[in-house]
């Protein structure tokens, strides 16, 4: 007869132990547990005892079995717990290499200013409104109470297609389109491209512009004031000092000039700011009476305040930026670091 | 304008400090845009004179001088300058002085000569950039006393940037005026007597042109001595005031201007042909004016004239013909009133500007001339001598400027301020500010002096008590305002959304001048009508952009020449176009895209960007509106004729163009790699379907792989519309997924292979049906197409 189960056991579980993957371990399982297994075979061979002996040496060959087997499933685990080890030393990369695809590139500071301004006036109401960068003399300088020879003209180094058409020269135009097309009130700031015959170290002949204006029953002075120190705190996050110049547009009466602590020094007295330790940043007043008059809204129903600033102006104060020539070079160098 | 601070303080001096007056001038609408010291830090210097005099025993050009400093005994100095001599008055520089530049002066030996100090020159004192020899001081320079004092050199000069309302503040009296106003004080103005007549001649004047010279006063002064020497006091103010020192006559007109305010002009009366007329100048007449040039007139230019030809440009610039010289003996003293509106524009049309027309053109105080001639007159005699005329006054009441009152009414003042001020302090600042005040019954009538043109209106009158309450001490208030709903238009795309779509996807963006070189404009576009700018700031910037790839392209090669190999700009902004007879600004988005497809990268085979690249990115703009666009074979000038397309919308509407660079122009520009462009007309792109929604089916869906052989002609986009215009009610999508050409393939055809996704509504398909779409779909491409069936 063949060996002995003990023997058959013995081997088995030496098998077991030498099993060096998991294919070697299912060779071994179907040796001794598959259709022609050791162990199956010693079950069959059974059926030639009589029922007394059959019971007793089954529970023997079952005993047999179920230590094969426990021992069978303690050595899969081992060896699948192995190979996923494996698979995971084998399958580790350098996580420091950068990432692939396609790079993001960034809005200009411009933009990002412009954006700035207009999301802190639209969560107060004011609709943005764009105009045309050819203009008409009259929207231009007329209707803004700049008649053909006031000296204010000269303020504005004017670029000329013929007589009555201009480049404009300020975003106000859009003031006085809105308020020929629209009834009061109204909330409006009107972001865009401006043009001036100027071109030295702190001029370009283009430069951006935020007109802002609001009309109703009952605007005064001190409501301009209040918009322009919570607008100028909220742009540059900081609790900034703030004074009012008086000054002179033709367009508004009272006149103001804004003046901002340095935000370079903090008011120290810097070259930024010609060791005055105040910025001008924007100019504004109460809209004028002869203003109103060309739009046709009754001055003595409506009042209102406009203020206009220089966004390139304020994109250097926010970003340290020195040269107002970068922003239109466009030198991947300078734009890439705003992005 | 700038003025000394110490000929201001002379009218009205305030108890404050330097910085606390230019902060008061400057919160008070007269900007201060500089203070600088009327002279360079130096100290030791008192006024010495040569009393004697020997040669150097072993130098040729050095002088041994005996100086009287004001000490017991004179000091000796050795000296070089070859204007030095006995009785000459000059700074003195005493041992232990230091001189700008951190000079001191120690006791030295020039030449084994002792010497105890040094004699000066307007240079080694900081008051010229150069010198001739020493500084040779008057006569009755007082010996010993320091230089900076005699000088008056402690002095700041303050240049105050006015704004063209404030012609009244053109002169140190209108400034002081203001000092005082702000300070609560009162001022004195210069003392002006009448000058007694002590000739009888006068000289004819007649004004013709009297609504723009409502007043004109002339005077004929014989015998003056125009070669005398300005006192050093007049050329020192008029240095701190910026001009020159020219000679006493005109020094004293241009001295009195910055005084009074008031222009003034003296003619050689002997180079004078008869009377004088104010009148407008004849067609193409010209004058020659004293800067040597010569201009030609129009109609509408007021000139001042003898009775043979026009002698000067009335307020702007006196003639070379008639100007004072060393040999005029007799002069003509103008002193005139030029309504603003005939001065206004007429210096600038002819390229000039001067100080006169400055101050006419902003408005001079219509009652000063009588005060401002009669100064200037003693000033003249009192320096340069001669007898004075008397004076011809052509005034015409009717057209001088009234001032008439202006009402302020209390309720509008507190309104347009927010804020209620006591009726004593309103009036209390009108009355200092030299206006008349009437009170009335809801507020006051105010009349302004003839010299403040900027008081008009009731605003003006409410800007004049902001500006002396302060805008600092006026309130603030926290914005309360009607608010409505904002809209949420969903038809429209933002643009913003746009911009923010290429920026991620690599494209940086870029703003560039609106104005481009007509050059690049020209080879971009030839058959665009530009608009073109009649005063370019260069040649260069002379034309508007017909298409914003003019900027972009430039902007490319400034990247490319530096060392950057791959460029992804996009820019928003108008195009300018002569169309139909008028400009058309329309709304683009543009983009360029050069070099690698990708950054550098590890991992990744680099390959050159190329059309389709782009053609991605300007898709994934429209599937933000969730529009189709057709792109259509085209030609377009700038554009590779194989790789360039018209991007339609399906209603037909031109929205742009996409392509590859025309290699022509590609190396006329001067790049050395493949450029892609693509530009949008933002109002179609930015049209927006508003999504609608369509039933989902509960039946599954099938793709059929196939791949059709075509002629190269055929577009894959004629195949699509083909299918779709089939209409098969249960194609859902078509994907194209591969194009190939080669083995198994004849010449001049194509593969497509296609993928369709076909899905019932009311029905799992089966393979029948499917076979028959499928079957139908192939008969129609074989019949339009002559497609066939890849085996």
């Amino acid at each position: 007869m063949s060996a002995t189960l003990e023997e058959i056991l013995a081997q088995a579980l030496q098998q077991l132990r030498d099993a060096q993957d998991l294919n070697q371990l299912d060779l071994v399982r179907v040796h001794y547990l598959g259709k022609k297994g050791l162990f199956t075979l010693q079950m069959k061979e059974l059926g030639a005892l009589d029922p007394e002996q059959r019971r007793a040496a089954g529970q023997v060959i079952n005993q047999a079995k179920d230590q094969f087997q426990e021992q069978l499933e303690a050595k899969k685990d081992l060896l699948q717990n192995a190979a996923l080890e494996a698979r995971l030393a084998s399958e580790g990369i350098d996580v420091t290499l950068p990432g692939r695809g396609q790079a993001v590139a960034g809005l200009h500071p411009v933009t990002t200013t412009l954006r700035r301004i207009s999301k802190i006036f639209a969560s107060v109401g004011f609709q943005v409104v764009e105009g045309p960068e050819i203009e008409d003399d009259y929207h231009n300088f007329e209707a803004l109470n700049i008649p053909a020879h006031h000296p204010a003209r000269a303020m504005h180094d004017t670029f000329y297609f013929d007589a009555h058409t201009v480049l404009r020269t300020h975003t106000s135009p859009v003031q006085i389109r809105v308020m020929e097309s629209e009834t009061p009130p109204l909330k409006v700031i009107a972001p865009g491209r401006v043009y001036r015959c100027d071109s030295d170290i702190t001029h370009t002949p283009m430069f951006h512009q935020v007109e802002g204006f609001l009309v109703d029953t009952d605007v005064s002075f001190a409501d301009l004031k209040g918009v322009v120190y919570e607008f100028l705190r909220a742009f540059f996050e900081k609790d900034i000092q703030v004074r009012f110049r008086p000054s002179y547009f033709p367009f508004t009466e009272p006149s103001a000039e804004v003046d901002i602590e340095c935000v370079m020094c903090g008011g120290e007295g810097c070259r930024v700011c010609s060791h005055t330790g105040w910025l001008e940043v924007m100019g504004c007043g109460m809209i004028h009476p002869e203003v109103f008059k060309a739009v046709n809204i009754d001055s003595e129903i409506y009042s209102g305040f406009a203020f206009g600033m220089g966004v390139e102006r304020l994109a250097m104060l926010r970003y340290g930026i020195n040269d107002l020539r970068l922003f239109f070079e466009n030198d991947l160098k300078f734009l890439e670091q705003f992005n | 304008m700038q003025i000394s601070e110490a000929w201001l303080r002379e009218y009205v001096n305030p108890a404050i400090s330097t910085e606390q007056l230019v902060e008061q001038l400057t919160m008070a609408g007269l900007e201060v845009d500089s203070v600088t010291p009327a002279a360079a830090v130096f100290s030791g210097v008192v006024v010495g004179e040569v009393i004697a005099m020997e040669p150097h025993p072993d130098a040729d050009r050095l002088r041994v001088c005996q100086v009287a400093v004001g000490e017991a005994e004179p000091l000796q100095i050795v000296c070089g300058a070859s204007n030095v001599r006995i009785g000459l008055r000059i700074p003195a520089a005493l041992i232990g002085a230091a001189l700008p530049g951190d000079f001191k002066i120690k006791k030295s030996k020039l030449r084994g000569v002792e010497s105890y100090g040094m004699l000066c020159s307007e240079k080694e004192l900081g008051l010229a950039a150069e010198a001739n020899g020493l500084m040779e001081l008057a006569a009755d320079a007082p010996v010993g006393v320091d230089i900076r004092d005699y000088l008056s050199l402690n002095d700041n000069i303050i240049e105050v940037d006015l704004t063209p309302n404030r012609a009244d503040c053109l002169s140190v009296e209108g400034v002081a005026r203001e000092v005082a106003v702000l300070n609560k004080m009162d001022w004195s103005a210069t003392q002006v007597e009448t000058v007694a007549v002590s000739h009888a001649e006068t000289l004819g004047v007649s004004v013709k042109a009297t609504d723009a010279c409502p007043r004109y006063l002339g005077r004929l002064l014989k015998g003056v001595n125009a070669k005398a020497e300005t006192p050093l006091w007049m050329q020192e103010r008029l240095r701190r005031s910026g001009v020159r020192s020219l000679s006493a006559v005109v020094d004293v007109t241009n001295y009195v201007l910055i005084e009074l305010g008031q222009p003034l002009h003296a003619f050689d009366a002997a180079k004078l042909n008869g009377g004088i007329t104010v009148r407008y100048a004849q067609t193409d007449e010209s004058v020659a004016l004293l800067n040597g040039q010569t201009i030609k007139l129009d109609n509408e230019t007021l000139v001042i004239a003898d009775d043979k030809q026009a002698l000067a440009l009335a307020g702007v610039m006196g003639g070379s013909e008639s100007a004072v010289t060393g040999d005029t003996q007799d002069v003509f003293l103008e002193c005139a009133f030029f309504t603003p509106l005939s001065i206004a524009g007429k210096a600038r049309n002819y390229g000039l500007h001067t100080d006169s027309s400055h101050r006419f053109e902003r408005g001079v105080d219509p009652t000063l001339q009588e005060r401002a001639i009669e100064r200037a007159t003693q000033l003249i005699i009192d320096i340069a001598g001669g007898s004075v005329g008397a004076i011809s006054n052509m005034t015409t009441a009717a057209t001088l400027p009234q001032r008439p009152a202006v009402l302020l009414r209390k309720q509008r003042l507190e309104k347009t301020l927010g804020i209620k001020l006591a009726d004593e302090q309103v009036i209390d600042i009108f009355q200092r500010l030299g206006m008349t005040v009437q009170t009335q019954l809801d507020g006051w009538s105010v009349t302004p002096p003839g010299c403040r043109f900027d008081i008009a209106i009731e605003a003006d009158l409410i800007e004049e008590i902001a500006r002396i309450v302060g805008y600092n001490n006026l309130p603030s208030s926290s914005l309360l305002m009607r608010s409505e709903l904002g809209k949420a238009t969903e038809a429209v795309l933002e643009l913003d959304r746009a911009k923010d779509l290429l920026v991620d996807r690599g494209y940086q963006e870029a703003i560039t001048y609106s104005f481009v070189d007509e050059e690049i404009q020209q080879a971009i576009a030839p058959g665009d009508d530009v608009v073109r700018l009649k005063n370019p700031i260069s040649a260069d910037l002379s034309v508007m952009r017909t298409t914003l790839w003019c900027g972009l392209l430039k902007a490319a090669l400034h990247n490319t020449h530096r060392q950057q190999n791959r460029v992804r700009f996009f820019e928003t902004g108008l195009r300018f176009v002569n169309k139909d007879g008028s400009t058309q600004q329309q709304k683009m988005l543009s983009g360029l895209a050069l070099g690698s497809a990708y950054a550098e990268q590890w991992g990744v085979a680099s390959r050159k960007v190329d059309f389709f690249d782009v053609k991605a990115d300007v898709q994934a703009l429209f599937s933000l509106t969730g529009t189709e666009m057709q792109f259509v074979p085209a030609k377009h000038p700038a554009l590779h004729p194989g790789q360039s397309a018209e991007i339609l919308s399906q209603q037909g509407d031109k929205i742009g163009w996409l392509g590859m660079l025309h290699p022509t122009l590609e190396k006329q520009l001067g790049f050395d790699t493949q450029v892609f462009l693509f530009e949008l007309d933002q109002d179609l792109l930015l049209n927006k379907q508003i999504p609608k929604f369509k039933p989902l089916s509960k039946y599954p869906s099938v793709s059929r792989d196939f791949a059709l052989i075509v002629k190269e002609e055929i577009a894959v986009s004629e195949i699509i519309s083909c299918i779709k215009d089939s209409a098969e009610p249960t194609l859902q999508d078509i994907v194209i997924f591969d194009i190939y050409r080669g083995k198994g393939v004849e010449e001049g055809s194509k593969s497509v292979a296609l993928s369709l996704i076909i899905q019932s509504f009311s029905q799992t398909l089966t393979d029948s049906e499917i076979d028959a779409i499928f079957s139908r779909l192939l008969a129609t491409l074989t019949t339009k197409l002559n497609a066939k069936l890849r085996d």
